[in-house]
């Protein structure tokens, strides 16, 4: 898969590498051959049909699925099956869920400071100040001393991503974040991933929503049956599409 | 939408409705023995065939208890003074009180010392049960167990200071080993405290008179002291032995796996009588000879995996009732195993498992009432052998089993009230 050159301006430093990853669910080939090489700044969004692979490959990465073969080398640091290895990876990169999961019997606070606390080893009051700081951003500090279950959808989702950002992570997973918002909720949580990517995070985007995928993405991949399909800047992507395959899901999902 | 429909589809709401009161509560006790009691012919019928029930019932109960007898010596005295009127013979309860409490063979001038370690129960069990206490107060939870120990059992206190510091350099060694690894810091800490106790039993040898409290034996032990002793060590010891093996059964490591799975499916299938049996009897053959190994020890450390078994059990259903996405967010946040189990995983199972956790004790507590059958004299030993045997107070049924009824009953409802506030206190939702 050639390189498209423009978009390696983003930044010359490799932020993740993956190279002939497969990955069986049992007898099932769920990723086949993935090759995938994301630069520090970089914004993917990776859409395809359900059952692609796409929530997948991106859980690899942060080794909540385990690969069955290749390489991926996250900031430098190749995944084994090494534990430290493993926990070192997941405290360098965040990861968004499309069911939030916050912890529901910690407040929105604590949710934030935990892993700082236990995992970076931060004082108390230094972890709450770098939380509120985070809450501030996404805009929902005077929530803090509730607990998630007293939020709607999309602040808990806020939340999420701020609970992440806590950990000053050098790269960002979104596994459909906003698959499981009401419409109205949607806008303000695309609002938050926009800020972040404009401030240059790294940012791999499992999502249905073009919008977001056309104004942020300096990449579009396109997934089927385990494999990348095709992959473009975004105007390309949705404009002249190449593959068959493409045409038809572009069709499905943008004529309505 | 056609033009015809216009008039009546199209709407534009100008203003928005404010909240508002509901309808003026009908309340009142009339009011509302009306809807409950009274609302219609059968029930009408229905209430008053309870109220007659209720009454029947009371009019029986009432009099043998208003009316009981407390000061008599014996039953014959006791149905002299009642001369054949309904009345209970309490007077069995007042005179044998201390056995009741205490059983036969506890010295009678030390009745002071397991009343004071029932006493300090409350306040070391508090800082556990109610997490808005200040958290020093767990020092005399930790101390607790020693200086109960003490008070109970007697002797020197050397004994009891030294299991206190083979405690502590246990945890000591565990602390300083366990960066490296669990493993190693766990039976590191096992094996620190195992030689400090070996050295400690040549050193509290010749200490046998400091502090010395009348020494009483295990045998000596009875009465409701011994379920209370037998039930809150059982119940505390079994929580964290049946976590570690809900862990263990579903820890990825096959060997870990199968010990926990094998023991608890193995003390589940096994009646708890038949365990007792085998700490009574059948473990003395498996001890080298000469060896003296406690029976009350013997008796808890059977009641204790019985109960961890259930609890194992209890506690997988808790773990397994969590969204798998909790054990991911913890991971992707970058926890491990130990810290994401204590601080995400734990606190939700165990909140789910209260209902079941309770069961477990509450059935735990009054399984206690099992060693009578192995010849130890607890509250229901007592009764049956050295009280209703005696020619003074045989005959007194109702009373001595209503007694002992009634102080499980004040335990068990004590412990389901706790359980039902603390569910309540760990509500998070709306």
């Amino acid at each position: 898969m050639a390189e498209n050159t423009k978009l390696k301006e983003v930044s010359d430093k490799v932020a993740v590498s993956i190279q002939n990853m497969n990955k069986w669910y049992g007898t099932f080939h769920v990723l086949r051959d993935i090759d995938l090489t994301v630069y520090q700044g970089e914004r993917i969004v990776i859409a395809g049909p359900s059952g692609s692979g796409k929530s997948t490959l991106i859980r690899c990465i942060n080794a909540l699925e385990e690969h069955q073969q290749g390489r991926i080398e996250v900031d430098g640091t190749v995944l084994s099956s090494d534990l430290k290895n493993i926990d070192k990876i997941r405290s360098e990169v965040g990861m968004c869920f499309q069911h939030f999961n916050l912890f529901p019997h910690l407040t929105i606070l604590e949710n934030c400071t935990l892993a700082p606390i236990w995992v970076r080893k931060t004082p108390k009051k230094e972890a709450e100040e770098l939380a509120m700081h985070f809450l501030k951003k996404v805009k929902i500090p005077d929530q803090a001393d509730k607990y998630p279950g007293q939020l709607s959808g999309g602040q808990q989702q806020r939340v999420a991503i701020a609970r992440s950002l806590c950990m000053r992570p050098r790269i960002m997973l979104f596994d459909e974040p906003t698959s499981a918002l009401d419409p109205e909720m949607i806008k303000e949580v695309l609002d938050t991933m926009v800020e972040l990517a404009e401030e240059g995070m790294t940012m791999l985007c499992v999502t249905h929503e073009m919008g977001f995928a056309r104004q942020v993405a300096n990449r579009v991949i396109f997934m089927d049956e385990g494999q990348i399909v095709e992959q473009n800047e975004p105007e390309e992507f949705f404009n002249n599409p190449q593959s068959p395959r493409t045409k038809l899901f572009l069709s499905q999902i943008l004529g309505h | 939408m056609s033009d015809t429909h216009a008039h009546s589809v199209s709407y534009v709401r100008d203003t928005m409705l404010p909240q508002s009161e509901p309808p003026a509560a009908q309340t009142g006790a009339i009011k509302w023995m009306r809807e409950s009691l009274f609302s219609s012919v059968p029930y009408t019928i229905l209430t008053l065939l309870a109220l007659y029930v209720v009454y029947s019932l009371l009019a029986g109960f009432l009099p043998w208890l208003l009316g009981g007898v407390w000061t008599t010596a014996n039953i014959r005295e006791c149905r002299e003074v009642l001369e054949g009127a309904s009345g209970g013979c309490f007077s069995v309860l007042t005179e044998r009180w201390n056995q009741l409490l205490f059983g036969i063979a506890y010295p009678q001038d030390g009745y002071w010392r397991p009343t004071l370690a029932f006493a300090l129960l409350f306040v070391a069990a508090a800082p556990v049960l109610f997490s808005h206490l200040p958290r020093g107060l767990l020092v005399v939870t930790g101390l607790y167990p020693f200086i109960a120990f003490w008070l109970i059992w007697g002797g020197t206190i050397a004994v009891p200071v030294m299991a206190l510091i083979g405690v502590v350099g246990g945890y000591l060694v565990y602390s300083r080993l366990v960066a490296n690894s669990f493993a190693a810091g766990f039976f590191g800490g096992i094996l620190a405290a195992l030689l400090i106790w070996f050295i400690g039993g040549y050193i509290t040898a010749p200490l046998e008179g400091v502090l010395a409290l009348e020494a009483v034996a295990s045998r000596n032990m009875g009465g409701f002291m011994l379920n209370m002793i037998l039930g809150v060590v059982c119940v505390s010891l079994s929580l964290p032995l049946g976590i570690a093996l809900a862990l263990g059964r579903q820890s990825s490591l096959p060997i870990i796996k199968l010990i926990c799975v094998v023991f608890i499916e193995f003390i589940r299938g096994v009646p708890l009588i038949t365990l007792l049996f085998v700490a009574n009897v059948v473990l003395a053959y498996f001890l080298p000879p000469g060896t003296n190994f406690d029976l009350i020890l013997r008796v808890i450390i059977m009641i204790t995996m019985f109960a961890a078994a259930y609890i194992a059990e209890v506690i997988r259903g808790g773990l397994a009732a969590l969204p798998r996405g909790q054990y991911e967010a913890a991971d992707s946040l970058g926890l491990d195993y130990a810290q994401a189990m204590r601080l995400i995983i734990l606190p939700q199972a165990l909140k789910i498992s209260i209902p079941g956790i309770v069961n477990v004790a509450v059935g735990l507590f009054k399984d206690t009432t099992l060693v009578s059958i192995i010849s130890m004299f607890d509250l229901v030993g007592m009764i049956r052998g050295p009280i209703l045997a005696s020619t003074d107070w045989n005959g007194v049924y109702w009373e001595l089993w209503g007694f002992a009824a009634l102080l499980f009953f004040v335990v068990c409802y004590g412990i389901s009230q706790y359980s039902q506030w603390l569910e309540r206190k760990l509500q998070t939702g709306h």
